[in-house]
């Protein structure tokens, strides 16, 4: 009776194995790759202090976890509000989530002074402002479904358009560094730039895996939901404040990097053969992703370091069109 | 007669459309109560609001004696089990996960899985005849067999009350009676039964207690063998007919004059 069960957990933990191994070569790639190609061994002597080396520890470090916690961080996004949409279109970066975390830290930048601390709040209040304005207009319809996609896509053209208007209106500094940022971009992120953002983040995913079973179980529907046990408008709540968090914490820092939070969980999911879109699989594909994505970004046109997140809206673009059409096929 | 779960005086509303006005109803205990009426008279409504899921506008469901809105949602979740008409099954899970999902309420964090939740899983299985379709995704199979996967997911669930929305429907005539001989002896167990029946033969042959609806309000409550005559019928769903014992149990058997000329 039980074979199917260690089966299932058994490709699961195959999987995490393979992406978690994954991460680490996609990692080490990254400190070894550069203007002057490290060989491992060197990256090695350099991580355990028996060599010193400040392009691989303070330049490329940084950016390779930033890479692959903030990859984790938009997978885990994607994944909670895939679960909360029920649908596997309504990823914080389609919806707009990202374009009004972005619009906050714009904000933030041009109309304050830009610190570190007013581009964070700044980017979680504007990501906040959107999703109420999202389940406001959605409110006859449900907070799920293809509808509210759409919606968010409408929500997301809006808020891009405001953003553009922001940098237009700008000094010209401050316009040019919004600009350079708006793709998404890992260049240039240093030490100094990661230690809040990555304590946020580590808040935010340890109190969604205490709510991950009770998402779960949300995905049976709102009566079966209810009637099982659990909480819905808290749990409701939480998810949105976790998926916004995570989203505009990455954005804060790094701009907004569209595509991972909708295409990880799914890919995830699928490796995984789970049920519904569970968030482990989710943060360790959108790891692998983000840091994929960065290095390409950095070869492909090297010297010049193009932004990550060209290269994942080039990917991502075309996984969105095949899931457009199939969502509207079945819709 | 007890009754542990109670409606006082409800109003239902969705909105600004009223379904029913100042409602009162006792679910007997360790009964099997159907509630019958015909299509939008509230039967569907009147179950949500007795578990939790629609809040009514005035008025009181309670459970033991406590508003069931007051409770914590995991206890009130080890007392109430229910069954809506169009449950959802996340995309690609077999039929062993979704049954394992009704032992949620009796989880916590530190006990995920427990034997006690694997005897209640393959048993409940078991009961609801689905325990060769264990390992098959819940999406590829047919309406029937879906609805029976379901009905183990709260039979799992082990609560000492079931409400289950129109359990019958998807359901070949066998599998239907099957299902309400399960209900019966489940009632003979000990627990308390409360099904939307569309069946008005089934409801009479296998519940204790009758609940008959019409445009939100009851019209009539109590033994099927009591309550259920031509007039009755002719009230409720506005269909003439003759009642006959039947010939089987002997309960109330409707049989409609109406005839394809």
């Amino acid at each position: 009776m039980n074979v199917p069960r260690i089966h299932f957990e058994r490709r699961t933990a195959i999987l995490v194995g393979v992406l978690v191994a994954l991460m680490l070569g996609l990692g080490l790639l990254g400190l070894c790759y550069g203007a002057s190609w490290a060989p491992p061994g060197k990256v090695f002597a350099v991580l355990t202090g028996s060599e010193h080396s400040v392009v691989i520890r303070d330049w490329r470090l940084p950016r390779v976890l930033a890479g692959l916690v903030f990859g984790a961080a938009l997978g885990v996004a994607g994944a909670i509000f895939q679960n909360l949409t029920r649908n596997p279109m309504g990823s914080p970066d389609v919806i707009g989530l990202d374009a009004g975390a972005y619009t906050g830290a714009l904000i933030a930048l041009t109309v304050l002074s830009g610190t570190s601390a007013q581009l964070a709040v700044g980017s979680v209040a504007g990501g906040l402002v959107v999703a109420a304005a999202i389940y406001l207009l959605s409110l006859e319809t449900g907070f799920s479904g293809l509808r509210l996609v759409v919606i968010g896509i409408a929500v997301n053209a809006m808020v891009t358009a405001v953003n553009s208007w922001i940098v237009l209106r700008a000094d010209l500094e401050v316009a040019i560094a919004a600009v350079g940022w708006s793709a998404g971009s890992l260049n240039g992120v240093g030490w100094e730039d990661l230690g809040i953002p990555f304590t946020v983040i580590a808040v935010l995913l340890a109190l969604m895996t205490t709510r991950a079973h009770a998402m779960h179980q949300a995905s049976l529907g709102d009566p079966i939901a209810v009637t099982t046990g659990v909480g819905l408008d808290r749990l409701r709540l939480l998810m949105v404040l976790v998926g916004v968090g995570c989203t505009a914490t990455v954005t804060a820092v790094a701009g907004p990097i569209a595509f991972i939070a909708l295409a990880a969980p799914q890919i995830g999911r699928r490796l995984a053969g789970a049920a519904g879109v569970p968030l482990l699989p989710a943060a360790l594909t959108g790891a692998v992703l983000l840091q994929g994505a960065d290095l390409l970004a950095q070869s492909l046109l090297a010297p010049v370091a193009l932004p990550v997140g060209v290269v994942s809206t080039a990917i991502g673009g075309c996984y969105l069109i095949w899931l457009l059409t199939k969502e509207v096929r079945r819709a | 007669m007890t009754a542990r779960l109670t409606a006082r005086d409800i109003t239902l509303r969705y909105g600004d459309r009223v379904v029913s006005t100042r409602l009162t109803l006792d679910i007997p205990d360790g009964a099997f109560t159907a509630i019958v009426g015909p299509n939008a008279c509230g039967k569907s409504t009147l179950l949500s609001a007795l578990v939790r899921l629609l809040k009514p506008h005035s008025g009181h469901v309670e459970f033991d004696g406590r508003e069931v809105g007051a409770f914590g949602t995991k206890a009130l979740a080890k007392q109430l089990g229910f069954l809506p008409q169009d449950p959802m099954a996340p995309d690609d899970i077999k039929v062993r996960r979704l049954v394992a999902r009704g032992r949620y309420p009796h989880q916590s964090m530190l006990a995920l899985w427990s034997p006690g939740d694997q005897a209640a899983v393959d048993g409940a299985m078991a009961a609801a005849g689905v325990s060769d379709l264990a390992d098959r995704p819940v999406q590829e199979l047919s309406g029937g067999q879906r609805q029976r996967v379901w009905m183990a997911m709260v039979l799992a669930q082990r609560t000492p009350y079931l409400l289950l929305d129109e359990p019958t429907s998807f359901l070949d005539i066998t599998h239907q009676y099957q299902l309400l001989g399960l209900l019966a002896r489940l009632r003979n167990e000990g627990r308390t039964v409360v099904a939307v029946l569309h069946d008005i033969n089934q409801a009479c042959r296998f519940a204790d207690h009758l609940v008959a609806m019409k445009a939100g309000a009851v019209v009539a409550e109590g033994d099927p063998g009591d309550i259920v005559d031509a007039t009755l019928i002719k009230d409720v769903f506005d269909l003439p007919s003759v009642v006959v014992p039947d010939p089987v149990t002997g309960t109330p058997m409707v049989v409609p004059t109406l005839r394809g000329e």
